[in-house]
C-alpha cells in the first residue's frame, strides 16, 4: 500500500446513525469511571506524592502538603547520602536480575516449547502440564520452598556435596559471583580504575560485582516459574506456524536447526517481544520473594527499587522518595521496552541479504 | 469538536471528578482533626470503643494481651478489641494515612521519630500516674525533643547464653564465667572443638554493639554522631580478631538464621541473645541446658543493649482518655508481672524488679544488664544507617573496621544535622 485511500468524512450524527455515540459512551461508562478511580486516578495522585512532601497522614491532597519539586527525585539520584546509595544498590542487583533472568527465561521457554510441540512426543500434555506447573504456584509457597531448598543444609548443598563440591550458604552469603570467581583466581581487589570512579554512590567495582549468592538463588528461582508461562505463549504461536514453509524449507536442504533458526524464528517474532516485553517488566519489578524471602538481605543484595519503594514509604516514612523510586523504575522499564520493540522491529531486507535472492547473471 | 478533543475533555472531566471525590474521603477523616489533639496538651475524650493494634510474638502474648484488655474494659466499661498485625509498620502506615489509626499499638524506638515527625502520635508520657516507676534509660528511649512521647511497655537486653553441657564437656567451672575480654578470648578457645564455636551472635549491630558499649564506644553521644571513635575501632577489631581466628562466628555463617538457632542446634556454646530466647529455646529446643550470665566487661567496663517498644497512642484517637487509663493498666505493677509470666518479657517499671529477680532467678543477668544498657539510636533515618552499617558487619572478618565505621559516621552525620 502506498498512498492513503481517504473516505469522504460525514458527520459522525446523522442518519441512522444518530444517537449511537452516546449509548457507546454510555455503555463503556461504567469501566470507565472504575478504571479512573482505581487505576488513572491513584496512579496520578502517587505522581503527585513522588513531587511532594507528605508525610503519610491524612490526605495528600490537603493543603499542608507542600510541591518539593524534584527533591524526592534528586535526595535517590544525585544526593549523595544513604538513599542515593541504597537505590544504587538496588538498581545494580535488580539490574543483574534481568540480565540474567529475561534471555535465560525467555530461551529455556522456547526450548520447552518446541519439546512439548513436537507431534511425535509421547505425553505430551504431561509434559506441558509438568513445565507448566511452577508458573501456576503462589510465588510465596515457592519462595518458602527455595529458602528451604537452598538452606546451608538444604537439598541443593546436600546434592552439590556429592560431586566434592561444598555449597555455599546460600542466602548468607553477600558476595557477588563475579567478585567469587574472580577470588578464585586472586583477584580480591579492583583496579583503581574501577573503585575510584562511580555511579549513583556506589563504585564500578561494586556494579561489576554480579548478583550475590542470594540474588542468583532467586534468578534461578526466577527462571523456574517464570518459563512455564512464556512457554504457553510460545506453544500458541507455533502452533500457528504454518507447516508449508518447513517443508519447503526441507525441499531445499535446509537443516533442522537452519529452519528453526531462519523459518520458525522470525514467525515467532511478534510472541518473542510479548515474551520479552513481560519478562523485562516482572523482572524489574520483582518484589515477593524479596519480601516473603530475605527483606534485602544478606547485606542488601537482594534489595530491588520495588522493595525499596516499600521499605522507603511505609518503613522509613518517606512516602515521597518511595513515590519516586516508583517513576523512576516505570521510566527504566518504559526505556527496556521501547528498546527491544525498537530492536525487534521489523527491517527490510538489507542489500546484502537481498542479492542472495536475486536471479544470477542478470543485471538489474 | 474533533473525536479527539471530546475524548480528551471527557476524560479530563472525569478525573476532575474523581480527584474530588477522593480527595473529599480522605480529607474529612484525615486532615482536618489535627487541630483538637495536639491544642493544649489535653487529651480527646469520648464515649469511642478501643482498637488496639499488636505485633505478635505468638498466641502467649496474643492471649495475654487479649486477657490484660478484656479485664481493663470490664472495670471501665469502656469496649476495646486487639488485632494482631501480620505487618506492623505497614497497617499502622496505612492507619495514619487513611486517617483511622488504631487508638494504641506497639511502637518501635525506631518508628518513633518517624511518625512523631508527621504528627501521627500524641505525646502523652508526662501524663502518666506512674511516669516516675519506669527505668530512665527506657523514658529516654521514647523521649524526642524533650517530650516522653510513650510508656515502654517492657523491655529486654543482651547477655550471654552458656550451654552447660557443652561448658562442663569443656572442664569448665561457674569460676570460668568470662568477666574480661580477656576471659572471653581464653573461654571461647577452649569451648571452640570441631562441631561448635565458642561464641555466636548474628551480624548486626544490635549484637556487635555490645561491644561497642563495652570498649566505651557508642553511635550517638549527647546527640552527637561518634560512630568513627577509638574506642568502636577497638571493638571490631577485637570482634574480628576473633571471627578470624575461629573462636567467634557470626550465626548466619554457621548455617542459623539467629542465635537462638545456632545455640539450639549445638552449632555454638554460647550466644548474645536477649531473653526472648528463653521462649524459643524451651519452645524448639526444650534438651539444651543452658545459663545466663552478665556479658564480659571491656576495657571501659560493663555494657549491653536494650531493646523496648511501647505503647503508642494516635493523635486521631477520639478516645485518648480512656487509652491512658488503659496503658496505665497495662504497665502496672501486677499486669507487667503477668505478662512476664504469660510470655516472658521483662517489666519497664523499677516496681515490678524485685518480683521479677524472684520469679526468674536464672534470668537475673537480664534484668542486671538494665543498669549499663545502651540503646540503638532512635533519630529519624537511623534505621537506614544501622541497615547500612549492619549490611557492612557481614564482611566484618575480612573488612576494614575503621572504614566500616567511617562510613556509618558519615551516614549517621546526614541524618543527624
Amino acid at each position: 500500500m502506498t498512498a492513503q485511500v481517504s473516505t469522504p468524512r460525514r458527520g459522525r450524527f446523522s442518519g441512522i446513525r444518530r444517537g449511537e455515540g452516546l449509548a457507546g459512551w454510555l455503555f463503556t461508562a461504567p469501566i470507565i469511571v472504575i478504571l479512573g478511580v482505581f487505576l488513572f486516578i491513584p496512579v496520578l495522585m502517587a505522581l503527585w506524592v513522588s513531587f511532594s512532601d507528605w508525610s503519610g497522614r491524612g490526605s495528600p491532597l490537603s493543603p499542608s502538603v507542600g510541591f518539593v519539586g524534584l527533591d524526592n527525585y534528586a535526595a535517590v539520584t544525585t544526593g549523595g547520602g544513604l538513599p542515593e546509595r541504597n537505590f544504587g544498590i538496588a538498581l545494580r542487583n535488580n539490574a543483574w536480575y534481568v540480565l540474567l533472568v529475561v534471555p535465560l527465561q525467555t530461551i529455556l521457554a522456547l526450548f520447552l516449547a518446541t519439546l512439548v510441540n513436537r507431534a511425535i512426543l509421547r505425553g505430551r500434555g504431561f509434559f506441558r502440564t509438568a513445565f507448566y506447573f511452577p508458573s501456576v504456584t503462589s510465588s510465596v509457597a515457592i519462595t518458602v520452598l527455595w529458602l528451604f531448598l537452598f538452606s546451608t543444609t538444604g537439598v541443593i548443598n546436600e546434592v552439590l556435596s556429592w560431586v566434592g563440591i561444598n555449597g555455599p550458604n546460600w542466602f548468607a552469603d553477600p558476595r557477588g559471583i563475579v567478585h567469587v570467581a574472580l577470588g578464585g583466581v586472586g583477584v580480591r581487589k579492583g583496579p583503581e580504575a574501577l573503585t575510584g570512579g562511580g555511579f549513583l554512590g556506589i563504585s564500578w567495582w561494586e556494579w561489576l560485582a554480579g548478583p550475590s549468592i542470594a540474588m542468583s538463588a532467586f534468578i534461578l528461582m526466577a527462571i523456574f516459574t517464570t518459563s512455564g508461562t512464556m512457554m504457553l505463549l510460545f506453544i500458541a504461536a507455533l502452533q500457528n506456524v504454518g507447516v508449508e514453509l518447513g517443508e519447503a524449507g526441507m525441499m531445499d536442504g535446509a537443516t533442522g536447526w537452519q529452519r528453526f533458526w531462519h523459518i520458525t524464528l522470525p514467525q515467532l517474532r511478534p510472541t518473542l517481544f510479548t515474551v520479552l516485553t513481560l519478562g523485562l517488566i516482572g523482572g524489574w519489578q520483582v518484589f515477593d520473594q524479596i519480601y516473603t524471602g530475605t527483606q534485602g538481605g544478606p547485606a542488601k543484595t537482594t534489595v530491588t527499587p520495588a522493595y525499596l519503594t516499600y521499605q522507603a514509604a511505609f518503613i522509613n516514612q518517606d512516602w515521597g522518595q518511595g513515590a519516586a523510586i516508583a517513576f523512576i523504575l516505570f521510566l527504566i522499564i518504559i526505556f527496556f521496552a521501547a528498546l527491544q520493540r525498537w530492536a525487534l522491529r521489523d527491517r527490510p531486507v538489507s542489500k546484502r541479504r537481498a542479492r542472495q535472492y536475486q536471479v544470477k547473471g542478470k543485471t538489474s | 469538536m474533533t473525536r479527539k478533543t471530546r475524548a480528551l475533555t471527557g476524560a479530563g472531566a472525569l478525573v476532575v471528578a474523581g480527584a474530588l471525590v477522593l480527595s473529599g474521603c480522605g480529607g474529612g477523616s484525615g486532615f482536618d482533626d489535627t487541630g483538637d489533639s495536639g491544642g493544649e496538651g489535653g487529651l480527646t475524650s469520648s464515649d469511642d470503643a478501643l482498637t488496639i493494634l499488636i505485633g505478635s510474638s505468638g498466641e502467649a502474648e496474643t492471649a495475654a494481651v487479649e486477657d490484660a484488655v478484656a479485664a481493663w474494659s470490664e472495670e471501665s466499661g469502656v469496649e476495646a478489641t486487639v488485632s494482631v498485625a501480620n505487618d506492623l509498620p505497614q497497617q499502622l502506615s496505612q492507619g495514619f494515612a487513611g486517617g483511622s489509626p488504631p487508638d494504641l499499638f506497639y511502637l518501635a524506638p525506631e518508628a518513633l521519630a518517624g511518625y512523631a515527625g508527621n504528627g501521627s502520635l500524641v505525646a502523652y508520657g508526662d501524663e502518666l500516674d506512674n511516669k516516675d516507676d519506669f527505668y530512665p534509660s527506657l523514658v529516654e528511649n521514647f523521649t524526642l525533643d524533650g517530650e516522653f512521647y510513650c510508656a515502654p511497655k517492657d523491655f529486654s537486653t543482651l547477655a550471654l547464653i552458656i550451654n552447660t553441657d557443652l561448658w562442663a564437656a569443656a572442664g569448665l567451672t561457674e569460676a570460668d564465667i568470662p568477666a574480661t575480654w580477656e576471659d572471653l578470648t581464653a573461654v571461647t578457645k577452649t569451648l571452640t572443638t570441631g562441631g561448635a564455636v565458642g561464641l555466636a551472635f548474628g551480624p548486626e549491630y544490635q549484637r556487635v554493639g555490645t561491644f561497642m558499649a563495652q570498649a566505651g564506644g557508642s553511635l550517638l553521644a549527647d546527640g552527637e554522631p561518634v560512630a568513627d571513635s577509638a574506642e568502636n575501632v577497638e571493638a571490631l577489631e577485637y570482634v574480628q580478631a576473633r571471627l578470624q581466628d575461629g573462636t567467634f562466628a557470626f550465626s548466619t555463617d554457621i548455617g542459623a538464621s539467629w542465635g537462638g538457632e545456632a545455640f539450639g542446634n549445638q552449632l555454638a556454646a554460647m550466644v548474645i541473645e536477649g531473653n526472648w530466647i528463653t521462649g524459643a529455646l524451651s519452645a524448639d529446643y526444650p534438651d539444651v541446658a543452658y545459663a545466663v550470665a552478665e556479658l564480659p566487661a571491656g576495657p571501659a567496663g560493663q555494657g549491653t543493649l536494650q531493646f523496648t517498644n511501647c505503647w503508642g497512642m494516635a493523635a486521631d484517637s477520639p478516645n485518648q482518655e480512656a487509652a491512658l487509663s488503659l496503658v496505665e493498666f497495662l504497665t502496672s505493677t501486677d499486669q507487667q508481672l503477668a505478662f512476664s509470666e504469660a510470655f516472658g518479657p521483662m517489666p519497664s517499671i523499677q516496681s515490678a524488679a524485685d518480683a521479677w529477680t524472684e520469679a526468674n532467678p536464672d534470668l537475673s543477668a537480664f534484668l542486671t544488664g538494665a543498669d549499663y544498657a545502651q540503646f540503638p539510636p532512635t533519630v529519624e533515618g537511623a534505621t537506614d544507617v544501622i541497615a547500612d552499617f549492619n549490611a557492612q558487619l557481614e564482611s566484618l572478618k575480612n573488612g576494614n573496621p575503621q572504614e566500616i565505621l567511617d562510613s556509618v559516621q558519615t551516614n549517621l552525620e546526614a541524618v543527624v544535622g
